[in-house]
């Protein structure tokens, strides 16, 4: 157990190395000449000297990656050429938005997908089965921001609920602020409560068929302590899972809800950069995404060996 | 039989669904009912009616026709990310699974590395870099895919490395490449076919999210995506305008993911 969780430290480690190369060649290698994406190509030569001297461009590319990296360990992001401010301190300021809206998109998931997929798989192949397993396509079909849209539709343009967009702050409390995301949230927990509530059948139904469930069954343990406590326990490994993959994939995802309804998180921020041709911010943003995705997936693999002690590294 | 009913009327039911938008994306390239691209200030956003099914755009543009249009798109984008995709992850994950020992380690942490880029992340990173547009978003999705593709492929080569009639075949001399080629790819091809039929919906629904926050297919060409951007400012006045391409991106990918899951019910049978 220890060495499995040291040696995925490791890979972790080497991993997020990775992660920061892929980085780095995207915006320092690929362009050619980031200087001249951020100039523009009708620059002044002037410019574009400083420019380049003040990024250290003008030294060799392991130098500078070596630089970049201590940099950014310590923190350093580099400064937004947009808003001369920090990258790092633009990303901490953005995530009062990000942060609860992955979590409120996380929490819709895990409600509606753990009980639909508990009850399809209790009532496997007949007509409450085959209606979860309807939503679940549903959910699987419709994109997140379309979602948005239409919830947009129904809840600001028709009832009039809630605002279309535009997020309130945390200062007027808790509620103002879960009002604004709630929306938003919703639309983004969608697909992946779907992936989730077919997973979550899905393990069921294999754990349901195992000898040890029947010998309980058999021995008159009521049903619903079957289903919970000997079959739920056990089909948690490859939930959990899931789950944890899926927590990845809801904060790449809340980038396109920010666009959708007005947020000023993450997502926004680097769309903005892009047209703002602000590189240290995409960079900045895309690094601190990549790794928490790959930390997530770490935690994931971890969380694994802790439900599930059999598990070995191989 | 009647048990597998269900599953069956899912797949013919993605399966038809599938025809009839590879059916429109064939139509679209000889004909629409009118010219996507034309513009006509007199009729902006209106309603459905007879001679535009699905109403119009802000520009007066035909919005069946750009539905129509954008099916190609779809199809296009979607059929090369998942060849980037595959073309990328499978040899990685073929000489991984190969060759083992630390060149399988290193891959696969650079495996690991890539998964922790989504199509968005990616398509940000890009478009940072060159500008936004279509080429760009459809290899930030094809990388989206490489993890699976070779995890995949590294998966089946592990398994079969050993089998007694690939050591039999080397035993007889037979090269590296023909091992791979000749005895074992063959045999990892079945569940590759499924990664790749599902993998399309995916694609479908990333180059739709790409296009409509800018990083994907640009403006006047339709695709499904851009649409909704574009209908997200009229959304009080013409809300069709953001139903009917919303509603070609949820039917398309519910008829490939019902073909998909159909498609790999059948393999495992056949198995």
């Amino acid at each position: 157990m220890r060495g499995y969780v040291l040696r995925r430290l490791v890979a972790f480690v080497v991993t997020l190395a990775c992660v920061s190369v892929l980085v780095f060649v995207a915006i320092r290698v690929l362009p050619g000449d980031p200087v001249l994406v951020m100039a523009g190509p009708e620059a002044n030569p002037e410019v574009v000297a400083r420019l380049r001297a003040a990024m250290g461009l003008d030294r060799p590319l392991l130098v500078q990656y070596g630089e970049w990296l201590g940099r950014a360990l310590r923190g350093d992001l580099g400064v937004s050429l947009q808003y001369d401010v920090p990258v790092g301190r633009l990303i901490v300021s953005r995530l009062p938005v990000t942060l609860p809206l992955t979590a409120m998109a996380a929490l819709f998931m895990l409600v509606v997908a753990l009980p639909l997929g508990l009850y399809a798989a209790t009532h496997a192949r007949r007509p409450g089965d085959y209606l979860a397993m309807i939503v679940a396509q549903i959910g699987l079909a419709v994109p997140s921001f379309w979602a948005g849209l239409l919830l947009i539709l129904l809840f600001s343009v028709h009832l009039g609920w809630f605002r279309s967009g535009g997020f309130e702050g945390w200062t007027q409390g808790v509620r103002v602020g879960v009002r604004s995301l709630l929306l938003p949230a919703i639309a983004l927990g969608l697909f992946q409560a779907a992936v989730l509530i077919r997973a979550t059948r899905a393990a069921l139904l294999e754990v349901l068929g195992e000898d040890y469930v029947r010998t309980a069954r058999a021995k008159g343990v009521w049903e619903g302590l079957v289903v919970v406590k000997h079959a739920f326990r056990n089909a948690l490994i490859p939930v959990v899972t899931v789950a944890g993959l899926q927590l990845g994939q809801l904060i790449a995802g809340s980038i396109i809800l920010e666009s959708v309804f007005a947020l000023p998180g993450l997502g926004r921020l680097a769309l903005g950069a892009i047209t703002a041709r602000d590189l240290p911010v995409v960079q900045g943003v895309t690094l601190f995404v990549a790794s928490c995705i790959v930390a997530i997936n770490f935690a994931v693999d971890v969380s694994y060996a802790l439900l599930d002690p059999r598990i070995r590294y191989d | 039989m009647t048990r597998r009913r269900p599953t069956h009327v899912a797949f013919v039911m993605g399966l038809t669904i599938t025809a009839l938008l590879i059916g429109t994306a064939a139509l679209a390239l000889v004909w629409t009912p009118a010219d996507p691209l034309t513009m006509a200030i007199g009729g902006r956003l209106e309603g459905p009616s007879s001679s535009h099914p699905f109403g119009t755009d802000q520009y007066g543009r035909d919005v069946l026709a750009r539905v129509m249009a954008g099916a190609v798109t779809t199809i296009a984008v979607g059929l090369l990310a998942v060849a980037v995709g595959a073309g990328i992850g499978v040899p990685l994950g073929v000489v991984g699974g190969y060759v083992g020992g630390w060149l399988d380690e290193a891959l696969m942490r650079l495996v690991d590395a890539v998964q922790g880029f989504p199509a968005i992340l990616s398509a940000l990173l890009f478009s940072a870099a060159f500008s936004p547009g279509v080429a760009i978003s459809t290899v930030a999705i094809g990388v989206a895919f490489v993890p699976a593709f070779a995890r995949l492929a590294r998966g089946s080569f592990l398994e079969f490395r050993g089998r007694e009639f690939v050591l039999a075949a080397a035993a007889l001399g037979a090269t590296d490449v023909r091992l791979i080629c000749r005895h074992i790819l063959p045999n990892s091809l079945s569940p590759l076919i499924v990664q790749a039929t599902t993998s399309f919906p995916v694609a479908v629904l990333a180059e739709a999210a790409l296009a409509y926050l800018g990083l994907g297919t640009q403006p006047p060409h339709p695709s499904w995506g851009l649409m909704l951007k574009e209908a997200q400012n009229f959304l009080g006045i013409s809300p069709w305008f953001a139903v009917f391409p919303g509603g070609a991106i949820a039917l398309t990918v519910l008829g490939l993911n019902l073909f998909g899951d159909g498609l790999r019910d059948l393999l495992q049978e056949g198995r």
